[in-house]
């Protein structure tokens, strides 16, 4: 039980035992409600593969399975403090194709093992869902109400059955073990919870193959990160280095030769001071290109929002902007996403041909989901474009996918995705003037 | 003339209030933060603001943002913004509620003076000063549009000197011709983007703007 952080739920004794029981009992109403229904649906549907039905039913039920499987998910770590990470393979919304979408899911591991979960759930979660509850509420009934119907009715408890036959050993020893059980039950519930919890990430964790191959994947992407800011940082270096640093050396030379020639020959003097001043502008200008590839001022400002905007105002065609964020996502997944956007922007100015276009940005399911569309020629491959690719690096870096639907013809859309989450809605400071 | 700046490095303030009060304006207020901006702006009252757009404590657009609220509650209040980057983004929002009187510079063109003078007075004036690279941005969505090709280089040239919110007789003195020739060329203009003409320097060059910026 490593993963134990301190008992999750405050109060005392009788409270913890309480609030555990009502959640076994929340657990056995959705093991029979969701988890076996979806079960069934699941393993029918995978019949019906055969006649064709299947592959549209599938996947709707399957998806169904994992919003559950999410859910004990995050229970697990809210009410027994188990910590259990989603096993899924990164899943850009199938778009088009329903085969390619349900290979993907049957492709992946994790799929199986919650249909399995879902199946084992049905026993387990009812014995342990139940038992906290029952334990405590047993060993009452064996405490209360054993002494008084013992005479009456044909009634028995636990091992004394009937109570008539046992006499006062019976009633005596029906109060002891009902008091027994309950002094076990009460601290016992909680736990009990836990090792359900325990099942659960048994079957709904990541095997050590996934974990293995994320870790290759990770490695992979992390080498590519490195290389890729490796070689920005140089090309930042090499663009101040013969940019703005030299044109300042020249700037302060011109000045140096001003003030000498200002008492012989103020005109010539004069020249090139106006000089002087045009080649600060020139560097000025380079060195605003330069932040700006690095990063854009209006991002720093208003965020993916305005600095989504603003790009879309840049744009020699109306693009239609719909921007629904409830926050800011962290600064370098912003970032990421802001070049992602710039880059299919400047490729509908570049090569779609497209008289309209229109941007989506929206926060859902803990991703930031970017849809741009233009009503161009189409054809556009991300293979082909070094632009394209390197955006799917950039998402990769943070687990982001990237789809492009570009039939010849058009139109295009280009839906990308990043995991993330949202800050509450504040401007974040950040150093630095302007 | 009255003016409140606002910059927070302490070199470029004092640069601007040197550079000002050399041309005699009276600096009312110099400050380097956006709550102390919207207070001087709503206390004072100057003829005209020098505003940057990135100001502490969030060093964010806090100069923008208490600019247009201290127009929201001073309907009118020249401002000139500046700042180290210029977005039609911004650019729009100050000119949303077009009635003048707003300038938004790069501040590289503090280095040109009289220019730089000129648009302040311009401002303070009731008139507009939009930086070329706003202007240019502003030509660029519109390129492809039909109205914009069917104009000469020549009109082209006069319609950009007056986005960034000149009068004839500057353009005139600007590219060397005759105010008449301008106005020519500006009535020319008017005719084919289809907007209604106007005597007044300060109302053509809103229209003109309203109609990029549409």
């Amino acid at each position: 039980m490593i993963d134990h952080d301190e008992g999750p739920a405050p109060g005392g004794l009788i409270s913890r035992w309480f609030v555990s029981g009502v959640r076994g009992l929340v657990q056995v109403v959705l093991a029979f409600a969701a988890g076996l229904p979806l079960f069934i649906l699941s393993v029918v549907s995978f019949a019906l593969i055969l006649v064709g039905v299947g592959v549209f039913l599938l996947p709707p039920v399957l998806r169904a399975l994992r919003t559950l499987a999410d859910q004990q998910r995050a229970w697990a770590a809210e009410w027994s403090g188990v910590r259990i990470p989603a096993p899924y393979r990164p899943d850009p919304r199938p778009s088009g194709n329903p085969f390619r979408g349900l290979a993907r899911l049957l492709g992946d591991p994790a799929t199986w093992r919650d249909v399995l979960w879902s199946l084992l759930n049905v026993p387990v979660g009812l014995l342990l869902g139940l038992l906290p509850a029952a334990m405590v509420v047993y060993g009452v009934e064996g405490m209360l109400v054993a002494p008084w119907i013992g005479g009456v009715a044909d009634y028995g408890w636990g091992p004394f059955w009937t109570l008539d036959d046992w006499g006062f050993v019976g009633i005596a020893g029906s109060v002891v073990l009902g008091a027994l059980l309950v002094v076990i039950g009460l601290p016992l519930g909680p736990r009990i919870l836990n090792a359900h919890a325990l099942f659960n990430r048994s079957l709904l964790s990541p095997t050590r193959a996934a974990l293995e191959r994320r870790v290759q994947e990770l490695t992979a992407t992390r080498s590519e990160t490195v290389d890729a800011s490796a070689a920005e940082l140089r090309r930042i270096e090499r663009d101040l280095h013969d940019g703005a640093q030299a044109r300042l050396v020249a700037l302060s030379m011109n000045i140096g030769l001003a003030e000498e020639l200002m008492k012989h020959d103020p005109e010539a003097a004069q020249r090139l001071l106006a000089e002087a001043r045009e080649a600060s502008g020139t560097a000025l200008t380079e060195l605003r290109d330069l932040v700006r590839g690095i990063h854009p001022p209006v991002l720093a400002e208003r965020g993916l929002d305005g600095g989504v905007r603003a790009l879309a105002l840049s744009l020699p065609l109306p693009v239609d902007v719909t921007i629904e964020l409830a926050g800011r996502p962290e600064a370098p997944v912003e970032s990421a996403a802001y070049f992602a956007v710039a880059e299919m922007l400047a490729n509908v100015a570049k090569h779609s041909g497209a008289q309209r276009a229109w941007i989506d940005v929206h926060h859902s399911g803990g991703a930031l989901k970017m849809i741009i569309g233009d009503d161009g020629t189409g054809g556009a491959d991300p293979a082909a474009g070094s632009g394209m690719r390197g955006i799917e690096r950039r998402l990769a870096a943070f687990d982001g996918t990237m789809v492009v639907t570009s039939p010849p013809g058009g139109p295009t859309v280009v839906t990308m995705e990043l995991p993330c989450a949202l800050s509450s809605p504040r401007t974040l400071p950040s150093s630095g003037t302007d | 003339m009255r003016v409140v700046i606002a910059e927070d490095l302490a070199l470029l303030r004092d640069g601007l209030i040197r550079l000002l009060e050399a041309f005699q304006f009276e600096v009312v207020e110099a400050v380097d933060n956006g709550p102390s901006l919207l207070r001087a702006l709503t206390a004072h009252r100057p003829d005209v603001a020098v505003v940057d757009v990135r100001l502490p404590p969030t060093f964010t657009d806090e100069g923008l943002r208490a600019a247009l609220e201290a127009r929201k509650e001073i309907p009118g209040l020249p401002v000139l913004v500046l700042s180290q980057h210029v977005e039609q983004l911004y650019a729009r929002e100050l000119l949303s509620d077009s009635s003048g009187g707003i300038g938004y510079l790069l501040k590289d063109r503090v280095s040109d003076v009289s220019q730089f003078v000129d648009a302040v007075r311009r401002v303070a004036a009731g008139g507009t000063a939009l930086d070329p690279d706003v202007v240019a941005q502003l030509l660029t969505r519109r390129a492809r549009e039909e109205p914009l090709q069917a104009l000469t280089p020549r009109e082209r040239e006069v319609l950009e000197l007056m986005a960034e919110g000149r009068s004839n007789a500057a353009i005139a003195a600007k590219l060397f011709i005759t105010e008449k020739a301008i106005s020519k060329h500006t009535n020319n203009i008017f005719g084919k983007l289809n907007l209604p003409p106007s005597e007044d320097d300060n109302r053509r060059v809103l229209a003109v703007i309203t109609y990029l910026n549409a």
